[in-house]
């Protein structure tokens, strides 16, 4: 505005556009730390490489035992493991997600006081730190072997997963329209699944069908360690030699994680 | 001679923040009085009428609704009591996924039970009562559509039909043409005061463009840092009072320029 001797040209020229990291010294530092640490790490690593060429004969030779893949001979088994595995799924699934629905409600910070936050995140922290491999031999121990055991893993990763995400999308609903709803004079569940619930619908109903497609998945690595499905029967093939039957079922797993990762991109596209 | 409808004594609020953004407000609202409450931006007005409902919590003094104080109540007392403050708000804040007949509904939840609330089981005379409601604004043929597919006029309509579900006494609205273009905030506005005048209800309307509040509230309250520095008719207010509420500045054009709006309206008509 006013006629000052201010050089905008000069102040052009000497314009830069902010770094990451303001300070050049912190700056430098981190460049040069990390390009040293990854010639370092580089250079710690051993590679006996005719001990990797002999690698790739093996390879080769175990991946011609799976052909040609064998529906057939085994294929009671197959069929079991199966079933075995989508009732694990889907049972896991839902009972998952229904017990993360709470946990999820008490893990957002703009809903619970502090003492129930802090025990609700206690809850999906455990649920989360463990892989669910290690989850799955504990309750083989608890349980003994079998769906029961695979179930009740998945149930218990699945709510940790839920609630997680969840929670943070609660966190991040637009006040508003949960203030509105409150002054309407509407009791806590009504406020909850009138405001909240309708503006996280689309994230419950999309992570729902995304959960399910990963609990396929783990399903069939749980039987490695005895907790059932189809993971039990692929473990078994391995076992006999049966290199034709795994390869069959791992030509299913592969099948079936694709329609549900289908499936899955569908409904959430719809829902948004 | 009666208790007025609202009666706010020594009303105070600071946030944990420190900020003061009430400093012992006193103000009275009789029965049908459509009050306009005007003052610059963190002058307080947003938190006075959500100290009203106690959307946030008032640190001292005393509110009293119908005769009863709202600042001591239960939590399932101040529910029953928010029923009869219906609250529009700047941004409509329809729950935009929601149908706009929900959104209507939404006014009756403090009036049914959960599970009639979850499995959409209103009574069937709110219903009809919705729908009338929604015909008489001109949106009855958009019911069934959701909230968010309407223009800003059409959501604040939705916005305004929402707190009258709640058959309340007294309307609280938060910058109801904030982001609303001139020729629609002045429909709103004009709804809201033909609304208050019909079912005889008081409301507090807190507004920025002191035009609209001259031209369509019968009282004026000037609020300054917390504190009240004016209350009087649309017609007492001047230049000094605007001075006295905003701070210095030219103020014979904002005050010429509800003149001639009004002008250009009867022009129109």
């Amino acid at each position: 505005m006013s006629a000052t001797t201010f050089d905008a040209a000069a102040a052009a020229r000497r314009w830069r556009p902010p770094p990451l990291i303001a300070s050049p010294l912190l700056r430098y530092a981190v460049y040069l730390g990390a390009l040293a640490y990854a010639l370092l790490a580089l250079g710690s690593i051993e590679v006996n490489w005719t001990r990797a060429a002999e690698g790739l004969d093996r390879a080769a030779a175990f991946l011609s035992g799976f052909f040609p893949p064998d529906f057939v001979t085994k294929w009671e088994d197959i069929q079991e493991g199966l079933l075995e595995s989508v009732t694990m799924t889907i049972v896991s699934t839902a009972a998952g997600i229904l017990l993360s629905l709470p946990i999820a409600l008490g893990a957002a910070r703009n809903l619970a006081p502090l003492p129930v936050y802090l025990f609700c995140r206690a809850i999906i922290a455990i649920s989360r730190t463990f892989q669910e491999v290690i989850i799955a031999i504990i309750f083989v121990a608890m349980v003994g072997f079998g769906p029961l055991a695979g179930m009740l893993t998945l149930a218990f990763a699945t709510l940790g997963f839920m609630a997680k995400l969840l929670a943070e999308d609660i966190e991040d609903i637009e006040r508003a329209q949960a203030e509105a709803v409150r002054a309407t004079g509407a009791g806590w569940f009504s406020w909850i699944a009138w405001s909240v619930l309708p503006q996280v619908k689309p994230r419950l109903i999309g992570l729902s069908a995304y959960r399910l497609d990963i609990n396929f998945r783990e399903s069939a690595v749980l039987g490695l360690v005895g907790a059932g499905g189809i993971g039990d029967t692929l473990n078994t093939a391995f076992d006999r030699y049966e290199f034709g039957t795994a390869a069959a079922v791992l030509l299913i797993i592969i099948a079936i994680v694709l329609a549900c990762e289908y499936a899955s991109g569908m409904i959430r596209r719809w829902v948004q | 001679m009666a208790e007025p409808l609202l009666v706010l004594t020594g009303l105070t609020k600071r946030y944990p923040t420190g900020d003061l953004a009430l400093d012992g407000v006193d103000l009275a609202v009789p029965r049908g009085q459509v009050m306009a409450l005007i003052g610059p931006s963190g002058a307080g007005k947003s938190t006075l009428i959500r100290c009203v409902n106690r959307l946030v919590e008032p640190t001292a003094g005393s509110v009293r609704l119908e005769g009863q104080e709202l600042t001591r109540l239960s939590r399932a007392a101040l529910r029953r009591a928010r029923r009869r403050m219906g609250m529009i708000f700047q941004e409509y804040a329809l729950v935009e996924r929601l149908s706009v007949m929900e959104n209507v509904l939404s006014g009756r939840l403090g009036y049914v039970g959960f599970w009639q609330a979850w499995f959409r089981r209103f009574p069937r005379r709110d219903i009809e009562q919705a729908f009338r409601l929604l015909d008489r604004v001109g949106l009855a043929h958009m019911a069934d559509k959701r909230a968010d597919a309407l223009s800003g006029g059409q959501r604040q309509r939705v916005g305004i039909l929402r707190a009258l579900m709640q058959e309340p006494a007294l309307l609280l609205v938060d910058e109801p043409t904030a982001s609303l273009d001139p020729k629609t905030s002045r429909q709103i506005m004009r709804l809201i005061v033909e609304l208050c005048e019909e079912r005889g209800l008081a409301a507090i309307i807190n507004i920025h463009d002191v035009g609209l509040a001259q031209e369509f509230a019968r009282r004026i309250v000037g609020l300054r840092a917390g504190r009240i520095v004016f209350d009087g008719p649309p017609e007492a207010l001047d230049a000094a009072v605007l001075t006295a509420i905003y701070g210095e500045e030219d103020w014979s054009r904002t005050i010429r320029r509800s003149d001639q709006e009004e002008d250009m309206a009867e022009a129109a008509a």
